[in-house]
């Protein structure tokens, strides 16, 4: 009787001391964490970018092949892999907000698919400015820069669909399955240069084995990488912020909260 | 099951065949996309040979999703289609059978003009046939995806607009591996890989495309 008494208080006190993740799935209680996480990450973005573009123009050296013309890699690749990154993050939402039906999911995924089609765009942009003294061509209908315009237009569709339907539980929900749908491209997208041997060159990164690049423009890339990662977490979250307010503006704590964080 | 299907494709069918302006306004549209062409690009044979299947597959691409609309629209507007949602048969089931006699209005008639205009363009014999079966295996994949896109975009702002914004990207696979087949056999490896990855598409299409338009359709109806 007293074991099963002290077994009892042991479990509720543990389950008192443990973070209630599903409380900020709320949006109200989300709201106020988001307040507290965007100073944050946008000073680490902001104090990485800066580190990133010093070590990618100032320290990495010059490529004996490609001349000066390579350091656009230091803003295209990360923006490409955030291009890709993101969809996969918004479909993560989509499926979930579809599943468990959880609002905030489906603001999360309308949250990130600005800042996606701005990364893909990006990646496109300063692949094309990196391909004119390369290739010689600012674009080639080449299989990885055909299938991230897709990309592109996926985005676009989603905000196109969402933007479109009133309703805002219908535009999670149509966006959400659309979103889904055209998940489908970003392996394609990632495994292109593999699968089609095209004129994109390979990827200079593994796991296995040594890089094929010098290790301060490895150091350069990921930092430049972290440093997006951190301007997508603190722009996401101010996003969500918005769509919060305006979808709760009806609520008491909407009223109450005014201007605290 | 196989009776709703067919139920279901049959009421499609006679209702297009009351409405056979529809069919006939879309099939003029593909007609006159792929005349055009040539009057803007020049009737230099050899070009025109070379584009042919280019413009003949992005011509189909774009008359069936003009042709999208006469997927649901009608019946949501008269609220048929709450009444299918309603019936104990599986939706996916009616989805298939609605998606069929969509295919046989707007897919089939499409497949059977594209030979005519193929030798307007000066396409030799076997291009002819192999941009035939191209199009006999991809047109209903376009009806499969496109029904997605007919579903979410139900009386939404800018229906048409928008379902080709959504459904046009991830057509482009059919596109590349259609006209791919008819290049592919002119430049002598033979059609047989690409027409084998269309159908791949077609089985995978056929599997998933109908319980997502269903999913669709219940999130538009709800």
């Amino acid at each position: 009787m007293a074991t099963a008494n002290i077994n009892s208080s042991i479990t509720a006190a543990n389950a008192t001391n443990r973070v209630h993740w599903f409380k900020y799935a709320a949006p109200n209680n989300f709201y106020f964490l988001a307040g507290r996480l965007i100073p944050w990450s946008a000073v680490v973005a902001a104090v990485l970018t800066v580190l990133g573009m010093i070590v990618g123009f100032l320290v990495a050296p010059t490529d004996f092949q490609q001349g000066d013309a390579y350091r656009i890699i230091f803003l295209h690749v990360p923006a490409a892999w955030m291009s890709m990154f993101i969809y996969v993050v918004m479909a993560f939402w989509s499926a979930i907000g579809l599943a468990f039906n959880t609002r905030l999911s489906s603001m999360m995924a309308s949250a990130l698919a600005p800042t996606g089609a701005l990364f893909t765009f990006l990646a496109l942009w300063t692949g094309a400015l990196w391909g004119r003294p390369t290739w010689g061509a600012w674009w080639v209908w080449d299989a990885r820069l055909t299938s991230e315009l897709i990309l592109l237009f996926l985005y676009i569709g989603f905000m196109a669909l969402q933007a479109s339907i009133d309703d805002v539980r219908r535009a999670d929900k149509a966006g959400a399955l659309i979103a889904l749908v055209g998940v489908i491209n970003v392996p394609i997208i990632y495994f292109s240069v593999q699968w089609w041997n095209t004129l994109h060159q390979g990827s200079s990164i593994n796991m296995k084995g040594a890089p094929t690049m010098a290790l301060t423009m490895l150091l350069g890339m990921l930092i430049m990488a972290l440093a997006f990662w951190a301007y997508t977490i603190a722009i996401t979250l101010y996003r969500v912020r918005c769509i919060v307010l305006e979808r709760e503006q009806q609520s008491d704590w909407v009223k109450t909260a005014g201007e605290i964080l | 099951m196989l009776s709703v299907l067919f139920c279901v494709a049959q009421r499609d069918l006679l209702l297009a065949f009351r409405r056979r302006s529809d069919v006939f306004s879309m099939l003029s549209f593909f007609i006159i996309v792929v005349s055009l062409f040539p009057l803007g690009v020049g009737p230099e044979p050899a070009m025109l040979q070379n584009m042919a299947p280019g413009i003949l597959w992005v011509a189909a691409l774009l008359a069936s999703t003009l042709a999208l609309n006469l997927l649901f629209a009608y019946d949501f507007a008269d609220g048929t289609l709450e009444q299918m949602l309603l019936t104990p048969e599986p939706l996916t089931v009616i989805v298939i059978g609605k998606v069929l006699a969509h295919w046989i209005i707007s897919g089939l008639p499409l497949v059977l003009l594209a030979p005519l205009l193929a030798v307007q363009y000066g396409l030799p014999a076997d291009a002819v046939l192999v941009l035939f079966y191209s199009l006999l295996i991809g047109t209903p994949i376009l009806s499969l995806i496109g029904a997605i896109g007919a579903a979410l975009t139900l009386g939404t702002r800018g229906g048409g607009v928008l379902v080709s914004l959504l459904v046009l990207p991830l057509y482009i696979p059919v596109l590349i591996f259609g006209a791919g087949a008819v290049g592919a056999q002119a430049s002598g490896m033979g059609a047989g890989a690409h027409l084998l990855l269309l159908g791949g598409v077609l089985a995978a299409a056929l599997a998933l495309t109908p319980w997502t338009t269903a999913a669709a359709l219940r999130i538009s109806l709800e």
